[in-house]
Order: C-alpha cells, then structure tokens, then sequence
C-alpha cells in the first residue's frame, strides 16, 4: 500500500515559485489497478515520478506498506519494489533487451523466462530477446520492452506514466491488451497508470482525477468514469485521435 | 614454460586458457615460447628483424591462426614485423592480441607491425586484444601498425578492442582496397586515468565497388586522451563509411576527425561522429530497476562497448 501525504512540488520559475503539485494525500490500496487522469500539465507525470523518487516532494511524506520512503533515492525505493515505466522509453547503444530484462528481474534469466515476460507484452521473444535497445525499434516496440522491464522486476507497486504516448493507435489497440491481462492476473501488487485514455480509465478499480495539482475527484471507475465523458480531458482526447486519424 | 602472469595475459588478450589448436606463435617477453605449423599455414621467423611471415595456402578454409604476445618483465621495448599472406579463396581466422604486465619502474613497450596481404576472394577475420595490468610506476606502451592490401573481391573484417590498463597507445592503420574487395572494422577503445590513445585510420578504395566500413565506439574517462583520425579516399566508384561514437566522462577529452576524399562522382562516402556524456535518463532509468547510480554507469559503458 502506497500512501501520500500532503505531498506539494514546486518548481522555480523566472519570478516566482510554481506550484505543479498541491497538497495531494492518496492511497493506493494493495492489489488495485488504479488510473491517475486528467488535462495536460495537471501534475499527473509529477505525480508518478514523486512516487519512483526520481522528483523529490517540497513538502509531504510518502509510506510504503508504513514505512516512510520520502528520502529514499530512486535505487532504494526501487529495491523496495516499486517500478516505474517511463512515457519515453529510454534508448541504450548496445544494451540488449534480454540485459534490461536481467537488470529488471535481478537475477541470471533464463531465454524461458525472459520469453515470459516478452510473450506477456505480445512480443515474440526469439525476435526481440538479443535486439539492441536502440534507435531501431519503433515506438510500439520500446514500449512494450518498457512495460516487459516492469513486469521483469513483479514489484508491489508499479507505476505508468503515460504508456499510450507517443505510440500510433494501432500499436495502443494491443498494449490496451497487456493491461487487460495484467490486471487480471494483477500478481505485480498495485497498479498505477497515469493516463487520458478512455479504454485504459476502462479497467480502473479507482480513478483518481487530477487538476491543476489537486485531486479534484477520485472513486471507483462506475462513479468516475461517467462524469469524466465530455470534459475537456475528453475532448482532448478525442481530438488527438482524430489528428491521429488524419495523418495516417 | 610460461608463468602464471604470462598465462593470465594469454587468457586476456587471446582468450585462451592452453596451447591453442590449429597454427600459433606465442611470443613471451621478446622469445618464441611456442609455435605450430600447420599443412595449410606456414610461420617463418624473420631473418633480418624480429617478426615472421605467416603464409596461409589458397584455398585454406576454416582454420586459425593466433599469434599472442605478452610481456611480463619491465624496460622491455620491442618492435616486431609479422607480415601474413593469406592466399586466394582462403577463409581464415587470425587472432593477435598484446598482453603487458608492468610490476616495475620502467617503461614496457611493443610496437607490432602487421601487414596482411589478402589474395583474390580471400577472407579473414582478424581479432585484435591489447591489454595491460600491474602496478609499477612504468608506463604500458603500445603502437600498433597494420597495414592491409587486398585484392579483387577479398573480405577483411577487423575486430580491435583495448579496454584496460594501457597508458599509451599509437595505433595506425591504412589499408589499400582493389575491386570488389571489402574491409570491415570494429575499434573498441576504453581509457581511463592518464591514458591517451590515438586511432589513426587511412583506407584508399582503389577498385570499382570496393567498400569500407569503420566503426570505433570508445568510452574516456578520468583525465584520459582520445584522439580518432579516420580517413577514407574514394578514388573509382566505391562505397565507405566511417563513424565514430564515443562516451566522455569525468575531465576526458576527445577529438574526433573523420575525414573523407572523393576522387570520383560515384564515391559513395558517408561519415557520422558523435561525443556525448550519459545520458542522464539512462542512469535513472537503470536505477528504476534497482541498480545505484555507478552500477548504472558500469553496465551502460559495458553495453556500449560489447
């Protein structure tokens, strides 16, 4: 179980000091599948990368499972079991998929097991197990290695930022997939995704809505999501799929 | 007999753990200290120089060659020329390989000359390790000097690597490319402390479709040197590229110059060259699955230069 409390994020600006994230107290529960949403530049990436510990709050604490992690480093809280999936996957010359995964698991994989995790994000393995982790794989492709790394490590608390940006609709149709399944099978602990998407709000136990750096609502998915359709996250949305749509 | 310090060289540069098979010169501080002939594979030793000549038959397929070197004894200083003629439709691997453990206060420095004459259709891969280990105040040296002709439609594919422990290295290679004839090469290149290293490549492409591929990663760390000089001459409708991709780190400085001539309208030349630090995100992304910050560092600069 994840908590947050009273957690602000300020940035420097030219003047004055800017405040990204408000005063946000949270709980994920254990073994919930969780969609942090709302408009652009409402706090929701900050959000996640406070938790990985990547960003350190101004003010506030964070718990995992009671035990206070604010000052932890990254390494640490990583070690403690939480995983982050980054929007853009990070490129590396010459690491190979396989590598990551071994990183990720923190042990001598096995080609099976390394299989597993790639078949679990629709890739198949023989492909894709000693490509580098470079320029040469598309979008769809690094995504989907990134969420493999995620799965690799089955942490108690895995977070999401964004892992429909930046991929073109074709490829989303098939992560919506991988989400599905994992939230079935949900052995990674809790699950957070920081996301617009509607088919992903779909499948949320909770849906936590954010705005302007403040929780301006949160439920579960029945109470949320109706409310949601029609805002202007949704209308958001709606027209990127459609500029989407027009470019291909 | 070899001793436990020349042994532990022999592993680094040669991967080997015993007498190799197939043909082998091991040279251990200045003297021969093993050699084998095969029926396809001649070695002679030099008359007027230190060195030999490696005469590899035409049409020898599938066999080896490893002449490693190591030197364990400090103020040792030595040029060797081995010249190989690797004759027409022969598909051979050569493995050479420099090991120096410096325990003394005086520099220790072998220079190695090898020039490859490539006969027509021939092939060879041509694997190259330098390394150098001990503590002593005495420098590390190594100059390499290798010099490839090749003939119509042969193949060279060169694979240099020099990660650890060698304070100064001049290496300079040139090579001569008739038609059809294609050369191929990986530098792999880490310096830390003082170490400076300069690669100096000259590739002329001569005959028409020859082409070149030379590829140097490098990684310079503390307040380490690198210096890589690629050049490639496209006189006749041909093909080459060069790129150079190097990590800095720490005080490091580097200076790369890729340098390209074309001589004719249909020379195809390409060169790429980028220097840049780690990228932050990429540690992050590391430590995100449990690993500290130099533990990131290690496998990013271990990936690169794999």
């Amino acid at each position: 179980m994840l908590e947050l409390k009273n957690i602000s994020f300020e940035v420097a600006g030219e003047d004055v000091q800017k405040e990204i994230v408000r005063d946000i107290s949270l709980t994920i529960p254990a073994h919930k599948f969780v969609v942090i949403t709302g408009p652009n530049g409402s706090g929701k990436s900050t959000l996640a990368k406070l938790i990985a510990g990547i960003e350190k709050p101004t003010s506030g604490n964070i718990y995992l499972d009671g035990e206070e992690i604010t000052e932890k480093d990254i390494t640490q809280r990583a070690r403690l079991g939480i995983s982050f999936a980054f929007q853009q996957p990070v490129r590396f010359k010459g690491l190979e998929v396989v590598d990551l995964l071994r990183i990720a698991s923190g042990r001598q994989l096995s080609a099976g097991d390394a299989c597993e995790y790639l078949s679990e994000v629709g890739l198949c393995a023989r492909d894709y197990i000693n490509r580098e982790v470079n320029a040469s794989l598309s979008g769809g492709e690094l995504k989907r290695i990134e969420i493999a790394t995620v799965l690799a490590r089955e942490s108690k608390l895995s977070v999401f930022d964004e892992p429909e940006a930046g991929i073109d609709l074709w490829s989303f149709q098939n992560l919506i997939q991988v989400f599905e399944h994992m939230q079935k099978r949900n052995r990674n602990g809790s699950i957070v995704i920081i996301s617009h998407q509607e088919r992903i709000l779909n499948i949320a136990d909770e849906i936590v809505v954010v705005v302007d750096g403040r929780i301006a609502d949160r439920g579960p998915k029945d109470k949320i999501l109706p409310g949601l359709l029609g805002t202007p996250s949704a209308r958001e949305l709606c027209l990127r799929q459609t500029r989407k749509g027009d470019g291909r | 007999m070899m001793d436990a310090v020349q042994k532990r060289l022999l592993e680094e540069v040669a991967d080997l753990h015993k007498v190799p098979e197939g043909a082998y010169n091991i040279r251990a501080n200045g003297q021969m200290a093993g050699r084998n002939t095969t029926a396809n594979i001649d070695i002679v030793s030099k008359e007027d120089v230190s060195g030999m000549d490696i005469h590899i038959k035409p049409g020898t397929k599938n066999e080896s060659v490893h002449i490693p070197v190591v030197l364990s004894q400090s103020g040792i200083k030595e040029t060797v020329y081995n010249d190989f003629y690797i004759g027409e439709d022969a598909d051979v691997i050569i493995v050479a390989g420099c090991g120096i453990d410096n325990c003394g206060g005086e520099d220790a420095e072998h220079d190695g000359i090898h020039r490859f004459y490539l006969g027509k259709n021939a092939r060879a891969k041509y694997v190259e390790k330098h390394y150098g280990s001990g503590e002593g105040e005495g420098k590390r040296i190594l100059n390499p000097g290798t010099e490839v002709y090749m003939e119509e439609n042969s193949v060279m594919e060169m694979e240099m690597v020099q990660i650890k422990g060698v304070d100064s290295t001049e290496r300079k290679t040139i090579a001569k490319l008739s038609a059809g004839a294609k050369l191929i090469v990986h530098e792999r290149l880490m310096t830390h402390g003082e170490q400076s290293a300069l690669s100096i490549y000259e590739v002329e492409l001569n005959g028409v479709g020859a082409s070149a591929d030379i590829v140097s990663r490098s990684v310079a760390r503390d307040t380490s040197y690198q210096k890589f000089d690629s050049r490639i001459i496209g006189n006749v409708p041909c093909s080459g590229h060069t790129e150079c991709d190097a990590i800095i780190m720490d005080k490091a400085k580097i200076l790369a110059v890729p340098q390209l001539e074309a001589n004719d309208v249909d020379a195809a030349l390409i060169h790429e060259a980028a220097i840049g630090k780690i990228a932050g995100e990429q540690i992050i992304k590391l430590m995100t699955l449990g690993l500290t910050e130099e533990e990131a560092e290690e496998q990013i600069i271990n990936g690169f230069l794999k």
